[in-house]
């Protein structure tokens, strides 16, 4: 049987056949992004260091409307970098990164505006500790957009509805189950209403029974057409629900495909060596 | 023994040590006032993200807190109103009052930016970076997100620059506040110098009295107020 990490619809049934390289498996999401719109976000020629260690090298990428894009790789390949460069919670040393066709703004009022439009879910969450799980979701909305209260508490339920856990709006966030915290950070982000969002490792702090509520809410995400940006090791995910799959290893795009294509006929070395240390159990 | 405590019946017949200790108290009072508004202040500076400001902050802190108080006490009196001729009052003993509590502000501020900036330390970065990523700017995140959980990690050094404040109130008498416990106490020994050991334990166990409440009470606090994660 397969690592249930890397196939979460391996637990949820256990007469799926294991899904190893070429297997075939269902598809969650059938739109397609409309790649002949503006791309919701691109990045040109985005170089980043940290000392001497060069983490993104020449990245170009544009992710369409409606897209779905999984990046994976090797720890230390730069993806996380570049999911944190898109709202600038990293900075980068040369190159241009715009959101919906702006450049991001260097600092100050314009890259918060900017923020504000860029949903992002954490590998450990980040929920804000003192505050209870409605106060998390309604706080963007009412310190940053000047929500009413009300309005905003009422949206919020919708969406921890939507998340499955709106039974626990009134409790402070350590006292939900790790799975239940990402829910609702993946709830905060939304009530933004962003434009794109990106998940750094979303399931990656989770024990292994959580990881399936999360991947469901975002597969459902991505079913809605949300524009969504994946780093993540969940190779069931990114065959269910991405439209193109980005392969990153030492800072660089190695290699970019569909899901089927990539997961079945890698064609560098680096992505081929990577799938069979990860599908082979 | 009775007779020693006839004598603190003496002392407290002649003298009016609780009115002694009542200025120290408000002098505490004010001075903590003005130090956790100025701290704050420097704490927010030095974890600005603007250089200029981080590194005013940090000279504030590094002058005032190596600068011994005493120093800053007479430079308030000779320098700031005797030179200066800067009044904060045209009552004479509110002035001097005034001067004092701003002396005791300006160098407990120092410490209290340190302990806030040790209660932000233990706010995990994340918390910041989520606060950035729904477009928070660094005031509102620093006042909605990181400050209400770094006082409630830094109840415990606060209450040990608090308990420090009590204790130097009276060096106001180096700023001329003739009524404060130090003062008082200065004055009984020379006029009953044979009620020494009466005079020394009235002091000691009056600030005694004071202090531990403050400490029972910041042990209790920061138990309480910390922040589960």
């Amino acid at each position: 049987m397969e690592d249930p990490r890397t196939d979460p619809t391996a637990a949820a049934d256990p007469t799926t056949p294991p899904t190893g390289q070429g297997a075939p498996h269902e598809r969650a999401v059938d739109h397609r992004p409309d790649t002949d719109a503006e791309p919701v976000v691109r990045l040109t020629g985005v170089q980043k260091h940290f000392g001497d260690l060069h983490v993104l090298r020449d990245i170009d990428l544009a992710v369409a409307p409606g897209e779905v894009l999984v990046v994976i790789g090797p720890s230390g390949s730069g993806k996380s970098t570049l999911c944190r460069a898109i709202n600038r919670l990293e900075t980068i040393d040369e190159g241009e990164i715009t959101v919906d066709g702006q450049p991001l703004p260097a600092e100050g009022r314009a890259l918060a505006r900017l923020r504000s439009e860029v949903g992002m879910v954490f590998q450990s969450f980040n929920l804000f500790a003192h505050k209870s799980v409605l106060d998390n979701v309604t706080l963007g909305p009412v310190k940053v957009r000047g929500r009413s209260r009300a309005e905003a508490r009422k949206e919020a339920m919708g969406l921890l509805e939507r998340v499955g856990v709106a039974n626990q709006a009134e409790k402070m966030p350590a006292q939900l189950s790790g799975g239940q915290q990402q829910r609702v950070a993946i709830a905060r982000a939304l009530a933004m209403h962003p434009k794109v969002m990106l998940f750094d490792e979303p399931t990656s702090a989770l024990d292994p029974e959580m990881i399936n509520e999360v991947l469901d809410v975002m597969v459902e995400l991505a079913r809605e057409g949300m524009t969504m940006i994946v780093v993540t090791h969940e190779m069931g995910f990114a065959r269910k629900a991405a439209h193109r799959v980005v392969f990153m290893a030492d800072g660089q795009i190695v290699e970019q495909a569909t899901p089927e294509e990539f997961f079945t006929n890698p064609r560098s070395d680096r992505a081929k060596d990577f799938l069979s240390k990860i599908l082979t159990h | 023994m009775g007779d020693f405590f006839s004598q603190f019946a003496t002392l407290f017949e002649n003298y009016d040590v609780l009115g002694a200790f009542w200025v120290n108290i408000q002098l505490t009072f004010w001075a903590a006032l003005l130090a956790l508004v100025i701290g704050t202040v420097l704490a927010l500076m030095r974890i600005s993200p603007i250089p200029s400001l981080a590194w005013v902050g940090t000279a504030y802190v590094t002058i005032f807190r190596n600068t011994p108080l005493t120093i800053i006490m007479v430079f308030m009196t000779l320098g700031v109103w005797g030179q200066l001729k800067f009044e904060l009052s045209q009552d004479f003993a509110s002035n001097f009052f005034r001067l004092a509590v701003v002396a005791l502000a300006v160098y407990h501020a120092a410490f209290v930016c340190e302990a806030i900036r040790s209660g932000v330390n233990t706010v995990p970065l994340g918390q910041a970076e989520a606060a950035r990523a729904i477009g928070l700017s660094f005031l509102p995140a620093a006042r909605i997100v990181i400050l209400p959980q770094a006082f409630r990690g830094a109840v415990a050094p606060l209450g040990n620059t608090l308990i420090a404040l009590i204790k130097n109130s009276t060096v106001a008498a180096a700023a001329g506040v003739a009524t404060e416990t130090s003062t008082l106490m200065k004055n009984m020994i020379e006029f009953n110098s044979s009620l020494i050991y009466a005079i020394f334990l009235t002091f000691a166990i009056g600030y005694v009295i004071l202090v531990i409440p403050v400490g029972v009470a910041t042990t209790a606090l920061s138990r309480r107020l910390a922040v589960r994660r």
